[in-house]
């Protein structure tokens, strides 16, 4: 009976949902729009990572490099040639590359395969390596990246960027992908591959030693991850609609990285939530960048307080509280209506 | 290429080696001491830079003593961060210790956008490192001779601390076994918190001399020197001194010699650290001067 109504419950959930994104959709301003599909790509981002960081233990610091390569790659498959030729003034593109043109959805699914690729040449020689040397290499082979965007003049416009990309990335589009994404994560964590990925985040050798593939293990999550990179990279871009080399840099990892920290490393429900607080504050601490005018005292705008605000919040939260705001546990019914009922309290915590 | 430009690029080569090998030896300490890849590193670098800028021109101290104020203001801060960003954190797992490096890195970097604004600002030019010297037909800086001559006497004085005195047996010690050493009296606390202060006075130094040969000052400074002398530190061997040293003078020779011959390369100049870190990596991951170390299981 339980099990009937958390399912109830989880469908009427779904569709209270979908029915605020619909209203949201239709009510809200451009700008708050905008905001809400920010939340959605940052919550593929951080369930990209998380299940690296969180689930593999695998510390990587290159989701900018496999963003990137997802969002040129999308970018340059949905241009018309006419919208290329007007790009690269500079230097005409490759005709292979002028003339080809997908659909969307296409791709779209092309920007997640290339970033896989990359992930496959880019793992092999870096899954060998381990916590920091990890996290250096990845870091390495995204500076890497991004250095050869910069400089393949007829591939990618170099550091002009790309501008007029056709602004795909639609409330419904992205918020698909977003659930699509958490359904897969939910899907992939439960499964024996799932956990075998934990067993090799918490002890690899016992891991090794019980059979478990470390390598092909480690290898499948990081592809899996940069596939989902480059696909939310490929989003971002159809939603900013210009891109260019220096929008992916370690700053763009960090804030992912902050998400998945604050919401909970190892936490589905922790990164989604962590994806829209961190995303709806960003937006709403912009004012802390602009001139203020207190009473008496006022400032000609301070472009950086906010990202200080943020870094300040990363270190208290690593400081203080590591589990962040889910630690490693998933939202369930059980807890949730535990916590109006207090006399009821199952206790029946999920631990992923 | 004539000879004579080489030797300019030499010059050039072996005082951009020196910087990076002041700037790795910290990284080198830290990681041998604490297995922590201190990301904060590069901005201390960049503090140092600007402590002595707003000594030199706000206090207007003569140059001498602003680098002195600037170099042990440095030290003190590298000392509190790790204090406060990974003293708090010696027990957790080394993930969560390297997110509070990256979180500090931030931090400072943006508190640096805040307070010293992120527009560029030029440091003032001393006559003592802004002459130009003709040496035959190779003219450079003053400052590009000063460099290696001050890396050289820090190599000697640093190695002679940490091998000659009981502060450096007390730090080789800790390096080996943290817990071992705790049980042998020694203060680990305190040799940590010295191993911060030495590294942090070196990017101190650096970071002056730095912006003498370069004098721009942006509170990104810091970020690209930051990890390129990681790298050098990887590359030498970590946790090794004259390895540090090493890598230094290898990728900054290498940084000026492929763009010197191989123009063509010049776009890719950022990218020549890190195609060698991997390649040092996959072939030697222990470096060149360093011992292999088993895992421990």
């Amino acid at each position: 009976m339980k099990i009937k109504r958390n399912t109830l419950l989880s469908l009427a959930g779904i569709a209270l949902l979908v029915g605020a994104i619909a209203v949201a959709d239709a009510t809200l301003g451009r700008f708050s729009v905008r905001i809400l599909n920010l939340s959605a790509i940052y919550i593929v981002l951080a369930l990209s990572l998380n299940l690296l960081n969180g689930f593999t233990g695998l510390f990587s610091l290159g989701h900018a490099g496999f963003m990137a390569v997802g969002a040129y790659v999308s970018a340059l498959l949905t241009m018309s040639p006419a919208q290329k030729d007007m790009n690269f003034f500079l230097e005409p593109i490759v005709p292979f590359l002028r003339d080809l043109q997908l659909p969307f959805p296409l791709a779209l699914l092309a920007a997640g395969a290339c970033a896989g690729l990359v992930a496959v040449v880019i793992g092999v020689p870096a899954l060998r390596l381990r916590d920091d040397y990890l996290a250096i290499a990845t870091l390495g082979f995204a500076e890497i990246i991004r250095v050869l965007i910069t400089n393949a003049q007829s591939l990618t416009n170099g550091a002009q960027g790309l501008k007029a990309i056709t602004k795909y990335s639609t409330t419904w589009v992205v918020w698909s992908v977003a659930a699509l994404s958490v359904a897969f994560m939910l899907a992939l964590v439960r499964s024996s591959y799932g956990r075998t990925m934990k067993a090799v985040r918490d002890d690899e050798v016992a891991a090794e030693a019980m059979g478990v593939n470390v390598f092909k293990v480690k290898s499948t999550s990081f592809v899996i991850s940069s596939f989902m990179a480059g696909v939310g990279g490929a989003l971002l871009g159809h939603m900013i609609t210009t891109i260019d080399p220096k929008m992916f840099t370690l700053t763009l990892t960090f804030n992912i990285l902050l998400i998945v920290v604050l919401g909970g490393n190892g936490s589905i429900t922790g990164s989604v939530i962590g994806a829209i607080v961190v995303t709806v504050l960003m937006e709403a601490l912009r004012f802390l960048d602009m001139p203020m005018n207190f009473l008496f005292i006022k400032t000609d705008g301070l472009p950086g307080l906010r990202m200080v605000i943020f870094s300040i919040l990363l270190m208290i939260v690593v400081l203080y509280r590591q589990r962040g705001l889910m630690g490693n546990k998933e939202f369930n019914w059980d807890d949730f209506l535990g916590i109006f009922r207090r006399k009821g309290a199952s206790g029946a915590g999920g631990r992923s | 290429m004539e000879l004579s430009t080489f030797f300019q690029q030499l010059t050039n080569a072996l005082s951009l080696g020196s910087l990076y090998a002041l700037i790795a030896i910290g990284y080198t300490m830290v990681y041998g001491i604490l297995r922590l890849i201190n990301f904060a590193h590069g901005d201390v670098f960049m503090l140092g830079a600007y402590f002595a800028f707003y000594a030199a021109t706000s206090l207007a101290m003569p140059w001498w003593v602003a680098f002195i104020v600037a170099i042990g203001l440095t030290a003190m801060f590298g000392m509190g961060l790790e204090r406060v960003a990974y003293r708090p954190l010696r027990d957790s797992p080394k993930i969560s210790v390297m997110i509070s490096a990256i979180g500090a890195s931030f931090l400072i970097e943006n508190v640096g956008i805040v307070v010293f604004g992120g527009r560029p600002k030029s440091f003032p030019s001393i006559p003592l490192f802004d002459t130009v010297v003709h040496l035959g037909p190779v003219s450079v800086l003053s400052v590009s001779l000063f460099i290696p001559v001050i890396t050289a006497a820090i190599l000697v004085a640093l190695l002679w601390i940490v091998n000659g005195t009981k502060t450096g047996l007390a730090m080789r010690a800790v390096s080996t076994d943290l817990d071992a050493a705790r049980l042998m009296a020694i203060d680990v606390n305190r040799t940590i918190s010295m191993t911060f202060g030495i590294g942090s006075l070196l990017a101190g130094l650096g970071g002056i001399m730095w912006t003498m040969k370069y004098p721009q000052l942006n509170p990104l400074m810091g970020v690209m020197p930051g990890l390129k002398c990681f790298i050098a530190a990887v590359i030498g061997g970590i946790g090794n001194i004259p390895g540090a040293v090493l890598g230094g003078f290898l990728l900054g020779v290498l940084e000026i010699m492929i763009v010197a011959f191989l123009p063509e390369l010049t776009g890719y100049r950022d990218a020549f650290a890190f195609v060698l870190l991997i390649v040092v990596l996959l072939v030697k991951p222990s470096g060149l001067l360093g011992k292999h170390q088993a895992v421990k299981v």
